[in-house]
């Protein structure tokens, strides 16, 4: 009888599923590799159905920020430029104009600002302002060409990086940061520069930003890399 | 603790439940203990609800605590994550498939608790208590059971929805403004685990004290127990 059979098999799982929990396991070498491809099926679903290059986050009232907000870094200690007037960006990959842009730049162009909650993969939030420059004005000012479909940001944090879709990257709250409460960006912020938008966790968000390439293939990223949601899109 | 039968014991088996209640019911059972041991393993990176730094105005027995490691699934917290949005889809769909059966088949008449069952509940409840002798007369499942089911029913489907407000606070921040924010949108997913955990226990113990013939049933397909298989 082939449900008997199924039901066979279902037991023989669920005591496979209550081993696999008994020993605090992530799946090994048999299992990884299939929760990597859902995960990549993940990646479709949020950005091809949630996702919507229009719909805007909510902003909050400056009041509602949160005393302070969580930060870190990858390098054994806190990554500062040594010389930061020398520090340019980058704007390389699929463009007809390449661009290196210093800071002063960059807070020439439009400014955008807003106030907005922070998910962190880890389960906390919290509510903080923002100001910078849109992404896609940069994308603009240097001539993005149609081959790019995604969009690659490199720090000096040892190596830290991302890898975007380009609908995320382009959406209207998606902004290089230079400012963070109505200061500088802050070190432990990822001064000069950082990415912020509030509709991707925050390992998504790279900070100490040196430069952004866009690409035709798909970039990975640090956590990324390591099997976290590379889409990361909230 | 044996009732007196509700109806004469049938002589020949008879058939009790349809092959896609049994699948469903059962992938449910092995797909929700890896839901809540994945879940177990995301809870541990931030043991707490509320803005960072900021007051949450309800209770949490497991506040800053992690859970031990036979209890949680992944390993690290993308392997948590990986899991819980690998398993979510069987599990969401299993789901669909019961509700579906349950619809198209006439079967959610004889299960889902209904405003006419309360009467009968409370006469069950008197039972229990023994206030009353005898067991009322019953269908395939007494008030109390239909409450029971109902209630779970009810909770799958909130825990799929907070699950949801979790996981697209921005792209959805209409469903995570309804539980009130997304930090209640975790405290009430975190508390559907607690439900589900309580409800497992006093269901398995109920099968065994009350009616173990519906263990086989829910195995086979096939009754032979004491209790009517329809209304």
């Amino acid at each position: 009888m082939i449900d008997r059979r199924a039901l066979l098999r279902l037991a023989a799982g669920a005591g496979t599923a209550s081993l696999v929990a008994a020993c605090g396991w992530d799946g090994g070498n048999a299992v990884r590799p299939l929760l990597l491809d859902v995960s990549r099926f993940n990646d479709w679903v949020g950005e091809k159905i949630f996702f919507s290059k229009n719909r805007l986050a909510r902003e909050y009232p400056v009041a509602e920020r949160t005393p302070s907000l969580p930060s870190y870094f990858i390098s054994p200690s806190m990554p500062v430029l040594q010389n930061p007037s020398a520090w340019r960006l980058q704007v390389a990959g699929l463009l007809r104009e390449p661009q290196s842009l210093s800071l002063e730049q960059l807070q020439a162009m439009p400014r955008t600002s807003y106030t907005v909650k922070h998910h962190c993969v880890e389960g906390w939030s919290a509510i903080a302002t923002w100001h910078g420059v849109s992404l896609s004005a940069v994308a603009e000012r240097c001539g993005m060409l149609p081959q790019a479909r995604y969009v690659r940001f490199d720090s000096f944090d040892s190596g830290y990086s991302n890898g975007w879709d380009l609908a995320s990257a382009m959406h209207p709250q998606t902004i290089l940061a230079y400012g963070m409460n109505d200061n500088p960006l802050p070190p432990t912020h990822g001064a000069p520069l950082r990415l912020y938008s509030p509709t991707k966790l925050g390992y998504k968000m790279t900070k100490y930003l040196v430069s952004l390439t866009f690409t035709a293939e798909r970039p990975g990223g640090y956590w990324e890399d390591q099997g976290y949601p590379w889409f990361g899109g909230v | 603790m044996t009732a007196p039968p509700a109806s004469p014991p049938s002589a020949l088996p008879v058939k009790r439940h349809h092959w896609i209640v049994r699948l469903t019911h059962w992938l449910t059972f092995v797909l929700l203990v890896g839901m809540i041991t994945s879940g177990l393993q995301i809870y541990g990176a931030y043991a707490r609800f509320g803005e960072r730094n900021g007051p949450f105005y309800a209770p949490n027995p497991f506040q800053n605590h992690g859970f031990p490691t036979w209890s949680r699934l992944g390993g690290w917290l993308a392997g948590g994550l990986n899991w819980h949005f690998t398993l979510m889809w069987p599990l969401t769909l299993g789901g669909l498939l019961y509700l579906s059966y349950l619809a198209a088949s006439g079967e959610w008449r004889s299960l889902l608790f209904r405003p006419r069952d309360i009467r009968g509940a409370i006469e069950m409840q008197k039972y229990y208590l023994r206030l009353r002798k005898d067991h009322p007369p019953q269908g395939k499942h007494n008030p109390l059971q239909k409450l029971a089911y109902t209630f779970i029913i009810f909770l799958g489907i909130l825990s799929v929805l907070t699950g949801f407000a979790i996981y697209k606070p921005t792209q959805l921040s209409w469903l995570t403004a309804l539980f009130g924010g997304f930090q209640a949108a975790r405290y009430w997913h975190f508390w559907a685990v607690w439900f589900f955990t309580a409800f497992l226990i006093v269901h398995v113990v109920l099968v065994f004290v009350v009616d173990p013939a519906s263990l086989r049933a829910m195995i086979t397909g096939w009754y032979r127990g004491r209790f009517p298989s329809h209304d």
